[in-house]
């Protein structure tokens, strides 16, 4: 404790006399910092800015009616559908992959965690593509779907699906690392004192990785209701039928109803924006979450 | 030491659900990733060599592989530039909104590619904000290879800075204490000491921006004007080919650009294991 304290106390001295010599001269660092804050406003910043000026230029009327819009809506509707049907198929994935790789050891563990990456090496393209070749008109069980009057491709389902396979890794992905880091220890705890797998999942493991879940859903969550490539593979491009919000805007710009289009755009620029706040948010809570684990480590091995 | 193997050992029965989420695992994988790709493989077998040949080489395919491949490289390497320049200012440097551009850096990620594709493209239309002065200076982004360019260093970005940022996070300050008290200077140590340290994260996050940008469909298609033999990206081929009803030809093109990723991500694993365990043996 008390050479805790000292070295505290030195690295503090040390901080203000070092610094100038620590760092570098102020003109590099006033040249470093204006060329980061123009690159990202210039590559960022202005394009995002772009969205809401163009979304709202002919005002907040047009905005709800380009919205509106019957195709439109129904878009919105379908985007809705897929992520309500994506998002809590790859969360309930990613919980179980997790527990399965930071719980157990087991042979061929870190091919299985490379599997799982697998989706984000496969182009969004390709990944629309292998959809159609199983279950387009000329594909696998084409035939077979055909007979019995079931449409997967230039449907709901093949969108669906398609947004499943692109989205696959985000909830996983956010929990491996987390889970791991904390250990089986308190689970273990829980067992020696009585308690059953599914109370030990819920009031142990869920509160401790709550926040790197929280930002998994939600990332997978932007991901899926603005998938384009796939999504634009497998849909068909039917209006009203199946196009998603990221369809319809690119349709309304290609028509030349720019507003409409950024109206549209906005929808999913503004849930972006949101995810980024969360994100940040859900950082710091993560960093808690693994500190607060490491302490108790800490105070084990004292 | 004995009682903690004696732990690991048993790890296997005393935490539930091995079996249960080994299946579940295993089959979700299968059903949704594995299965519906090696679909891609097993339909590229079916095709003769002389047809696989035929649907790779023809020229308008090597010009969509030339153009995919140098804009991507060019996108990556401007990434590599000013990816740890703004993962350094952000780490090491306090300026008014730093904390908004950082966040900034993640917005490609949750930006659906297709609207990052119309903005941009608006952007630098030649009415657009930007288009308008660049064409007074006789520069032409929109629906021309640069506009490609543009909108990969949009989409690769993060990914440079976010794999950087940790790892100068993590430098150890007393290393350059200890250069700074053996008489180096400010750029001897940055030269010699730290940038051999976050050599790798660059390396990585330059192939993961360059492995991104090489599938990407969304935010390049309205920007590229799509010209066959000049402006024409590969993912699109492949989207024109299976439009036409041509699957040899999709098929045969996305085997190569699947490939072609597979071995890029191999190489990065390798990288990346090569580090841990040099950071394990120091």
């Amino acid at each position: 404790m008390k050479k805790k304290f000292n070295s505290f106390f030195k690295s503090k001295e040390t901080d203000n006399k070092k610094i100038s010599k620590l760092s570098e001269p102020l003109i590099v660092r006033m040249i470093i910092i204006t060329t980061s804050v123009f690159f990202i406003l210039i590559f960022i910043f202005v394009p995002l800015l772009l969205v809401f000026v163009k979304a709202f230029a002919k005002g907040w009327e047009a905005y709800i009616n380009s919205i509106t819009e019957p195709e439109t809506f129904s878009a919105i509707k379908l985007t809705l559908l897929t992520a309500v049907i994506a998002v809590p198929c790859n969360m309930i994935f990613g919980i179980i992959a997790s527990w399965l790789i930071a719980k157990f050891n087991f042979h061929g563990k870190s091919l299985l965690t490379s599997l799982i990456d697998l989706p984000f090496a496969v182009s969004p393209v390709i990944s629309g593509l292998v959809f159609v070749l199983l279950f387009g008109r000329n594909g696998w069980f084409g035939g077979w779907l055909f007979n019995n009057d079931i449409k997967i491709i230039f449907a709901v389902p093949g969108i669906v699906l398609a947004t499943i396979f692109v989205t696959f890794p985000f909830v996983a992905r956010e929990l491996i690392p987390i889970m791991q880091s904390n250990g089986n220890e308190e689970e273990q705890a829980a067992i020696v004192l009585g308690a059953g797998p599914l109370k030990i999942f819920f009031s142990i493991t869920l509160p401790n990785i709550k926040w790197a879940l929280i930002y998994g859903v939600i990332i997978c969550n932007a991901r899926a209701m603005g998938e384009f490539g796939a999504v634009s593979v497998v849909s068909g491009h039917i209006r009203g039928e199946t196009n998603t919000i990221p369809l319809q805007a690119e349709i309304l710009y290609n028509e030349y109803q720019m507003n409409a289009a950024f109206a549209v755009a906005s929808l999913l620029t503004f849930l972006a924006v949101i995810t980024l706040a969360i994100k940040k948010f859900a950082e710091i809570k993560i960093r808690s979450e693994i500190k607060q684990s490491s302490i108790i480590t800490i105070g084990e091995n004292i | 030491m004995p009682f903690r193997k004696f732990f690991s050992k048993n790890n296997k029965r005393v935490m539930p659900g091995f079996g249960l989420s080994l299946g579940f695992t295993m089959f979700y994988l299968s059903l949704i990733v594995l299965i519906p790709l090696s679909t891609l493989f097993i339909k590229s077998f079916s095709l003769t060599r002389e047809q696989f040949y035929a649907s790779v080489t023809s020229p308008r395919v090597l010009a969509s592989f030339y153009l995919t491949f140098s804009a991507s490289f060019i996108a990556a390497i401007v990434n590599l530039i000013f990816g740890p320049i703004i993962a350094w200012s952000i780490v090491r440097y306090n300026f008014p909104g730093k904390k908004f551009i950082d966040a900034l850096v993640d917005l490609p990620f949750a930006l659906p590619t297709a609207i990052a594709g119309i903005t941009l493209t608006t952007l630098y239309s030649t009415n657009g904000w930007f288009g308008k002065y660049l064409e007074l200076l006789g520069i032409k982004v929109a629906y021309t290879p640069l506009g490609i360019i543009i909108a990969l260093i949009f989409i690769g970005l993060p990914f440079v800075v976010r794999t950087v940022q940790p790892i100068i996070e993590e430098l150890d300050i007393d290393v350059e204490e200890a250069s700074l008290s053996l008489g180096a200077n400010r750029w001897y140590t940055i030269t010699r000491i730290i940038f051999p340290v976050i050599r790798p994260a660059i390396i990585t996050g330059f192939a993961l921006a360059f492995a991104r940008a090489l599938g990407e469909y969304g935010s390049v298609v309205f920007i590229a004007g799509n010209m066959p033999m000049k402006t024409e990206i590969t993912t699109l081929l492949i989207i024109t080919r299976l439009e036409q009803y041509d699957y040899t030809g999709a098929v045969a093109i996305a085997v190569v650009m699947l490939v072609v990723s597979f071995i890029l991500l191999f190489s990065i694993n390798v990288l990346q294991s090569r580090v841990n365990r040099k950071d394990r043996a120091a």
